[in-house]
């Protein structure tokens, strides 16, 4: 049963095993607007939580993408960059950015679950 | 100059209809403005560009001079040749400074029998100071109850020859007076597109009225800030604030077609004799077309090096440009770099990307001029 946690700067991951599925959420490409760019990392990087891992651009503005868990980068969505339209249309599946093997579980005992994320957003409007 | 503070914000006549629309507002140069609409930006970019978009640019500035020497009152305070201005007829001009420095862009309509003005909102109130001080006996007055929309797109003339078809004749920067389903209005085939189109004038009393025709023309979409930034850069025309400010001059910033050759020889604006220095002997660094060869965008401040990864000059406009189809940019560069086709690097996120200096516009304009 995969564990889905999420950020307060509206990144997702999705625990299956030891490696987490990370994106963005649907608030997050909403308030981007149409995503036109994507940069990911490379594969074999060590990224910790909270720091920079990937980056998303609209028409308008780019934002920094923050690795959710720290561990290593063991896969990324090679599609993503030449169809960075999919954040957008499907950002919590065909959107997503990398896979990180975590080297702490314990950081997802801090993080909010689906609905801890709900009642987080209804607290921004 | 634009207040942060949302209590304070200023809206135009339009507020409730982009409310009603749906548009996502955001503070604008002191004003209440719509970013975009639930179309989003990458939709009403490709809207304008294939059919006819509108913008309400209520928030600049409106201003008529009266009086027999106000032609030539202007030109004290700009580079462009105001007197040679032909009734009925439009130009793009800059207010310069003692040091030949850029205080705002504008444009000049020879109106018949006053001068019709259009500045930038952020500038405004300091624009309208500056003339009352340097315009001497010439009557000013600021428009402030009429409201501004643009009409922008290769089906602008399509609508407003079912509206008004004697518009659809008016040639490229050029003016007149005409009634949209009886609302009178002021026209200028113009716009910040480089789309066909035009900016219309409108009491702000009938701007809504106004607006919601426009919108029923089965053409005409609402379009919000953002395209109109994204259209504007791919247009190559410059941002005020950004591609040029009292640090930069019309010689650097490439507005030399701005400047009449009367003028340019006789001089008698501020900061005539830098200006005149730069157009005798070139600019020490010119404003040009940059086109990365990757995908990343690189946006405004980004610093642009030479092969060698010295510093050669900043990006001041840069994004994604849907027209294009990747990202477009412009920004200043040492006048040795400055020739198409100079291959050099921009600095994004720390790492040195390829690009090019490129001929602007990155999408054609597409100007009606008869």
């Amino acid at each position: 049963m995969a564990e889905l946690r999420f950020t307060k700067e509206h990144e997702w991951v999705r625990i299956e095993g030891d490696v987490g599925t990370c994106g963005i959420t649907d608030y997050a490409q909403s308030q981007l607007g149409d995503v036109v760019f994507v940069e990911l990392p490379a594969v074999g990087r060590k990224v910790a939580r909270g720091g920079d891992a990937a980056v998303v651009e609209s028409v308008k503005a780019a934002s920094e993408v923050y690795a959710p868990v720290s561990g290593e980068v063991v896969a990324v969505n090679e599609g993503l960059p030449d169809n960075p339209a999919q954040v957008n249309q499907s950002p919590m599946e065909d959107g997503w950015f990398m896979k990180i093997r975590l080297s702490d579980a314990a950081e997802l005992t801090a993080m909010m679950d689906e609905a801890g994320y709900k009642a987080y957003l209804a607290t921004l409007s | 100059m634009a207040d942060a503070d949302h209590d304070a914000l200023r809206v135009t006549p339009l507020h409730a209809l982009h409310r009603e629309l749906g548009a996502k507002m955001v503070p604008f140069a002191g004003y209440d403005m719509p970013v975009q609409y639930p179309q989003g930006v990458l939709g009403e970019h490709n809207h304008t560009r294939a059919a006819a978009g509108l913008f309400d640019v209520s928030h600049m500035g409106q201003v008529r001079l009266d009086g027999a020497g106000a032609a030539a009152a202007l030109e004290t305070l700009v580079p462009a040749d105001i007197a040679g201005l032909a009734v009925g007829r439009t130009r793009y001009t800059q207010f310069t400074d003692v040091s030949g420095g850029i205080l705002d862009d504008l444009m000049v309509t020879n109106a018949g029998d006053h001068l019709f003005l259009v500045v930038n909102a952020a500038c405004k109130a300091q624009d309208i100071a500056h003339m009352r001080a340097g315009l001497g006996a010439v009557a000013l007055t600021e428009l402030a109850d009429r409201a501004l929309l643009a009409l922008q797109g290769p089906l602008a003339a399509t609508v407003m020859g079912r509206l008004a078809p004697e518009a659809t004749a008016m040639k490229f920067m050029s003016f007149g007076a005409a009634r949209l389903g009886g609302i009178p209005v002021w026209l200028t085939r113009s716009g910040y597109t480089g789309e066909d189109g035009f900016e219309i004038s409108v009491a702000a009393a009938d701007a809504e009225a106004l607006a919601r025709l426009l919108l029923a023309q089965p053409e005409v979409k609402p379009i919000g800030l953002g395209a109109r930034d994204s259209l504007r850069l791919e247009a190559g025309l410059c941002l005020y604030g950004h591609d040029i400010d009292t640090g930069t001059s019309p010689v650097e910033a490439d507005l030399v077609w701005s400047i009449q050759k009367r003028r340019r020889a006789e001089g008698g604006f501020p900061g005539a004799a830098r200006i005149q220095a730069e157009l005798a002997h070139g600019p020490s660094r010119k404003r040009v077309g940059i086109l990365p060869d990757g995908k990343a965008p690189a946006r405004e401040h980004t610093d642009i090096m030479d092969a060698a990864g010295r510093r050669i000059g900043t990006i001041t406009s840069g994004g994604f440009g849907p027209t294009a189809g990747g990202p477009v940019a412009m920004g200043y560069v040492e006048a040795a770099f400055a020739a198409p086709g100079t291959q050099v690097q921009l600095l994004v996120r720390g790492v040195p990307r390829p690009a090019r200096v490129a001929t602007m516009p990155f999408a054609p304009h597409r100007y009606f001029r008869g």
